[in-house]
């Protein structure tokens, strides 16, 4: 009866806990194949433990290469789509003009779009102009394009609840328009900046549906995973993707720690809720 | 003096971007659409013909694989808003100290490569795994069945990659609900489950919309899965789609086929929100007002 009743009270609890246990299982497994020594080419069943693989992680060429176009790749998304997303948020927070619903709208379609029509839209699109050659440059323009409406959201909530009158105290000390934007607003909104730029790096690095329609010759760390699945996936992948897992995590906790700091030092500004600069923003 | 150049100040600041969304995704889309409508092969040439039939054929062709993916993607979200809903509920009231922690679990999936996850899943549900023993022992799987390339597998992994997408929206929902409004129910004599019926599922139907929104889309179009986790009678919309692109090479009805996923879905979403009403289709936004 009252094992019954504990029960009764904590089910919410014990779903949720199982929940995360579907959802972190997978993050295990690969952890753990990354230790496996298989006997043969597929790393599905268990079979001993060895660190040779953690050894020499980087011994398998294409797939390092792979890697490296990964990075690069979600490297300079993450540049494009940060400046571009900036750009639109601010026009979108701060700004009442004419088109701003279509402005909105054109931001929205994308992501409600499923990747597989986006990667064969895009794919028609550079086969019939025919301007474009399929590589690397397809790739960074099909990223920053679905990265974009990302990093407009992101920006756009930091940007909302943002004291405009720091700006209007910094014009009124005399800075330029330009002035006041890089020394007042951009570091105030700097940690919505660094998230948004995270997450299209990360949304990036991690492509696969539409890299696999634009990649033509070009091999991304996803595509690599995927072309070699039939012929049996290197435990390397394993060590590769838990060493990323840990990275960002890294990344993760470091980003947490400088916000709090930050938001500790900024705890003099005055009250944001207040006010009422910000405009109402309708789909 | 200023005040025209002043209202253009938003068009400079959108031009980049909005034209890199026009160019990328608004004109590949019309692309697209010509390319559906056109005849032709890769070595003769395509001409615009205005072939309609090449929509009335592939979806007269494809309907099981059509059917198979909403079928699919529908038992997939209804499982992740199962799954979802008490998960976000017990991070949102239950969790206290370890709201942070839990948070910080729902999105650690995203940490590791989406096709690598989706593989280790064939790991789990490998032929030879404890996961399938067990399920045989208590009679779920049948002795000399196999989990692997059933239509089971695909949903597990369709429910298991959209997941986080369903938690999040329903957690921003559920942490905004005023604990007072729950506490008034209860000092008005209203049981736990008249309290959740009246006043929190009706307070986080936003949420509900937004979660089944970003998992049933990306859902019905994804591939990955029934690759990796399907056998050949798991085909998927998304798998004829990019095999007629990438392998076939057959690109006037990968286009036709591609044009349909996307209008359906569309038609599906309008009619959804206006059932469902539109403030919630943009989550943060109601809170700029």
């Amino acid at each position: 009866m009252r094992a019954w009743r504990w029960l009764r009270e904590n089910a919410v609890m014990i779903v949720g806990i199982l929940a995360l246990l579907y959802m972190l299982t997978p993050i295990f497994i690969i952890a753990i194949f990354s230790f496996n020594d298989p006997t043969g080419r597929y790393n599905f069943e268990w079979v001993g433990f060895t660190t040779q693989y953690w050894q020499h992680p980087f011994e398998i060429t294409e797939l390092t290469s792979a890697l490296e176009v990964s990075i690069r790749l979600a490297f300079f998304t993450a540049i494009g789509a940060t400046i571009l997303g900036t750009l639109i948020a601010i026009a979108l927070v701060r700004y009442q003009f004419f088109g701003r619903r279509a402005a909105n709208l054109l931001i929205v379609i994308p992501m409600a779009t499923p990747e597989v029509v986006i990667g064969a839209s895009l794919l028609s699109f550079f086969l019939t102009l025919n301007i474009f050659e399929l590589g690397f440059q397809t790739l960074l323009i099909a990223h920053i394009m679905f990265s974009v409406s990302f990093v407009v959201i992101v920006v756009r909530s930091r940007l909302i609840g943002f004291d405009r009158r720091l700006e209007e105290a910094a014009q009124d000390l005399g800075a330029n328009a330009f002035t006041t934007f890089r020394k007042v607003t951009l570091p105030l909104i700097a940690p919505g900046v660094v998230s948004a730029a995270l997450l299209s790096f990360a949304l990036s690095i991690d492509d696969f549906v539409i890299s696999n329609f634009n990649s033509g010759a070009e091999v991304t760390f996803p595509l690599y995973i995927f072309g070699a699945n039939q012929r049996g996936i290197p435990v390397q992948v394993n060590v590769i993707a838990t060493m990323l897992f840990a990275l960002t995590v890294i990344a993760m906790l470091f980003v947490i720690i400088q916000q709090r700091r930050a938001e500790k030092a900024g705890e003099i500004r005055p009250e944001e809720e207040t006010h009422e600069a910000t405009v109402p923003i309708t789909v | 003096m200023t005040s025209v150049r002043q209202r253009l100040v938003p068009y400079w600041l959108l031009a980049p971007g909005l034209i890199w969304l026009i160019v990328f995704f608004v004109i590949p889309m019309y692309y697209m659409g010509e390319l559906s409508l056109k005849t032709g092969s890769i070595d003769t040439g395509y001409q615009l013909t205005w072939a309609f039939s090449n929509y009335t054929d592939a979806i007269s062709q494809y309907s099981t694989q059509f059917f198979r993916a909403f079928y699919y993607a529908g038992v997939a979200t209804l499982l992740c808003l199962l799954i979802g809903y008490p998960l976000a509920y017990a991070i949102a009231f239950k969790a206290g100290r370890w709201k942070n922690l839990m948070l910080f679990a729902v999105v650690a999936p995203f940490f590791t490569t989406y096709l690598i996850r989706t593989i280790a899943w064939k790991t789990i549900l490998d032929d030879s795994s404890p996961v399938v023993s067990f399920l045989k022992t208590i009679h779920l799987v049948p002795q000399d069945g196999r989990v692997l390339a059933t239509s089971a597998a695909v949903i597990a992994g369709l429910t298991y990659n959209f997941l986080p997408f369903m938690v999040l929206p329903l957690f921003a929902a559920l942490e905004r609900v005023d604990i007072r409004l729950l506490e008034a129910g209860k000092d008005l004599y209203a049981s736990a489950t008249q309290t959740f019926l009246r006043i929190t599922l009706p307070i986080t139907m936003p949420g509900i919309v937004a979660g089944v929104l970003l998992t049933f889309i990306p859902a019905s179009g994804d591939y990955v899965n029934a690759t990796f986790l399907g056998g050949t009678n798991q085909a998927m919309i998304g798998n004829v789609i990019q095999s007629k692109y990438l392998v076939v090479r057959d690109y006037s009805e990968a286009a036709a086929l591609s044009f349909t996923l996307m209008a359906i879905i569309l038609v599906a979403l309008i009619v959804y929100i206006k059932f469902a009403g539109t403030e919630a289709l943009m989550g943060d936004e109601e809170e700029a007002e």
